[in-house]
């Protein structure tokens, strides 16, 4: 048996009437998307046009967030360079290998050849007492006291390369007490300790430079709110108008949202030439200084992906700050 | 049109400020508000624009009960009716033509479609070739038909016009009376809150009187 209720006409929910209907622009969808952009487009332009028709106050609150981003950014980019400083000694995980005083340089070349043997070792260089000792008086500046001295202080040395391979810091450790052991060895040193101690300071730096973004970030924030309120009460009359004629929060919200835009993009690209003229200044001394230790050091400036995650920090943030401000202060202007 | 029923308006300072108000305007109406100062005129006229809500009763405007609005709805309510006030509002730093033509762009029309309308309606108001000047530049009838065109431009059925003629001497004041008149003829319902008594008894029209906060004509 089939249900009779089946066969009932359904109750229709009943349709409210839609307060907006005949409020708004008719025509298709695409001329009132039109309207929309152009809407947009004319927002973007007139904010823009704002600033510059009080270039006093602009200049003032652009300089400022610029500055807080040029620090943030600048500072990071020094990080940059540390690591860049760092990741070139990476591949030196040398081992120096001092010999005894009485072992001889025949019986250090002998050993040596052992060491070649050794599947894991790519290098081996035998420093003679000579040759360290030329390469000393050349770079210590002590040449001339030297020369009293009688007798070579200087031990023989072997600097042992291990594999490229060999980045497994538990090998590199067995390997060191390996040549410890050795009767030949007086002392052996691993360069990679060094290496350690300069990394731990770069991201000890890296820490600072991520806190400060962080801080500095929210400096943007309030900034661009602050900025936002007070355009919000230049043009209260303008606002209250706006909403006597029936304007939504959002339309209203729609234009100073661009002002938010304007100013974090501008200040982004103010801190980029700032950071840019900065290291420009220092480079020469970075590059003589980096020469006298034969370095190849080069200084880093923003790359493109870093240029452009600035901009999109500084833009996001200053839109960010502004929405919120706008959120909670265009709500509560109300025509009387 | 516009309906009021047994509406009260209270303030926690003063007390029933509207007490029982009720009354309807029907479509194609010019109607006065009158009344001594602090009778309740303002008031009313705020109940009607969604500045303030009735504390009792309700207001119906085109079948839409004010009570079951909420926040997001009054600005399209207010997109219904065309306000003009006795000091004009305008913003001195756009143009004529800025002016008339915000309450558009504010409900999304295209700007050849912004552009037409608005010189209808400045041309309605007899200010066409106006557009560009600011309205620190017109005079003081002038500014008012600027708010005038602009109370218009969006073709409200309800004008509310609060002391339009305040401003304005006897002969500007007939000029806009005449205008208003125009805009009944093509079915636009129509409230003018004025004291100035001469113009409304050479006018002829529907009077609403307040005393105290009580209708005791209409």
């Amino acid at each position: 048996m089939k249900q009779v209720d089946k066969y009932k006409p359904k109750k229709k929910p009943q349709q409210k009437p839609d307060i907006r209907q005949n409020t708004r622009a008719g025509g298709s969808f695409f001329d009132r998307l039109k309207a929309y952009r152009d809407q947009h487009a004319q927002n973007l332009f007139s904010s823009l046009g704002r600033l510059v028709s009080m270039p006093f106050t602009s200049i003032m609150t652009i300089g400022v967030l610029a500055l807080a981003i040029a620090l943030a950014s600048g500072f990071y980019l020094v990080v940059v360079n540390l690591q860049q400083l760092t990741s070139g000694l990476e591949a030196s995980n040398q081992i120096s290998l001092f010999m005894r005083d009485e072992i001889s340089e025949a019986h250090a070349k002998k050993y040596a050849e052992s060491i070649r043997k050794n599947p894991n070792v790519q290098q081996v260089t035998v420093i003679t007492k000579q040759q360290a000792m030329d390469e000393f008086k050349h770079f210590s500046g002590f040449g001339e006291a030297i020369e009293v001295l009688e007798k070579n202080p200087l031990p023989v040395v072997i600097e042992v390369l291990p594999k490229d391979s060999l980045v497994d810091k538990d090998v590199l450790t067995q390997l060191l007490e390996e040549f410890k052991k050795a009767t030949e060895v007086d002392f052996a040193q691993m360069d990679l300790v060094w290496v350690e101690r300069l990394q731990s300071i770069v991201y000890t730096a890296k820490l600072v430079a991520i806190l400060l973004a962080i801080l500095l970030g929210f400096a943007v924030f309030f900034i661009a709110g602050n900025t936002i309120r007070l355009e919000i009460h230049d043009r209260r009359h303008e606002i209250i108008i706006s909403k006597l004629v029936g304007a939504t929060n959002s339309f209203i919200q729609r234009s100073f949202m661009y002002t938010g835009f304007w100013i974090g993009f501008l200040s982004g690209v103010f801190a980029w030439f700032i950071v840019t003229f900065i290291l420009l200044i220092v480079r020469p001394s970075v590059e003589n200084l980096s020469g006298l230790y034969e370095g190849s050091f080069h200084l880093l400036f923003f790359s493109y992906s870093e240029t452009l995650v600035l901009l999109f920090a500084s833009t996001g943030l200053a839109v960010v700050g502004s929405w919120l401000v706008l959120h909670f202060q265009i709500k509560q202007l109300q025509p009387e | 049109m516009l309906k009021f029923e047994n509406v009260f308006k209270r303030y926690a300072e003063t007390g029933d400020v509207l007490k029982n108000i009720s009354f309807h305007l029907k479509r194609g109406e010019i109607t006065f508000l009158t009344g001594h100062s602090g009778a309740g005129k303002s008031t009313l006229l705020k109940l009607i624009g969604l500045m303030e809500r009735a504390s009792r009763g309700q207001i119906i405007l085109d079948g839409q009960s004010f009570n079951a609005l909420n926040e997001r709805h009054v600005p399209y309510i207010r997109r219904k009716m065309g306000f003009i006030y006795q000091d004009y509002k305008l913003l001195q730093d756009r143009t004529v033509f800025d002016n008339v033509a915000l309450p558009l762009v504010i409900a999304g029309y295209g700007h050849h479609e912004v552009a037409r309308r608005v010189r209808a309606s400045l041309d309605k108001v007899g200010l066409l070739g106006k557009e560009k000047k600011f309205p620190l530049a017109l005079s003081g009838g002038e500014q008012q038909r600027v708010g005038i065109a602009r109370a218009v431009v969006n073709k409200p059925p309800l004008i509310i016009a609060d002391e339009p003629t305040g401003n304005l001497d006897p002969e500007l004041s007939a000029e806009i009376m005449l205008l208003f008149e125009q805009f009944q003829h093509v079915g636009v319902t129509i409230l003018i809150a004025s004291h100035d008594i001469s113009l409304i008894e050479q006018m002829n029209h529907r009077v609403l009187r307040l005393d105290h906060g009580q209708l005791v004509a209409g």
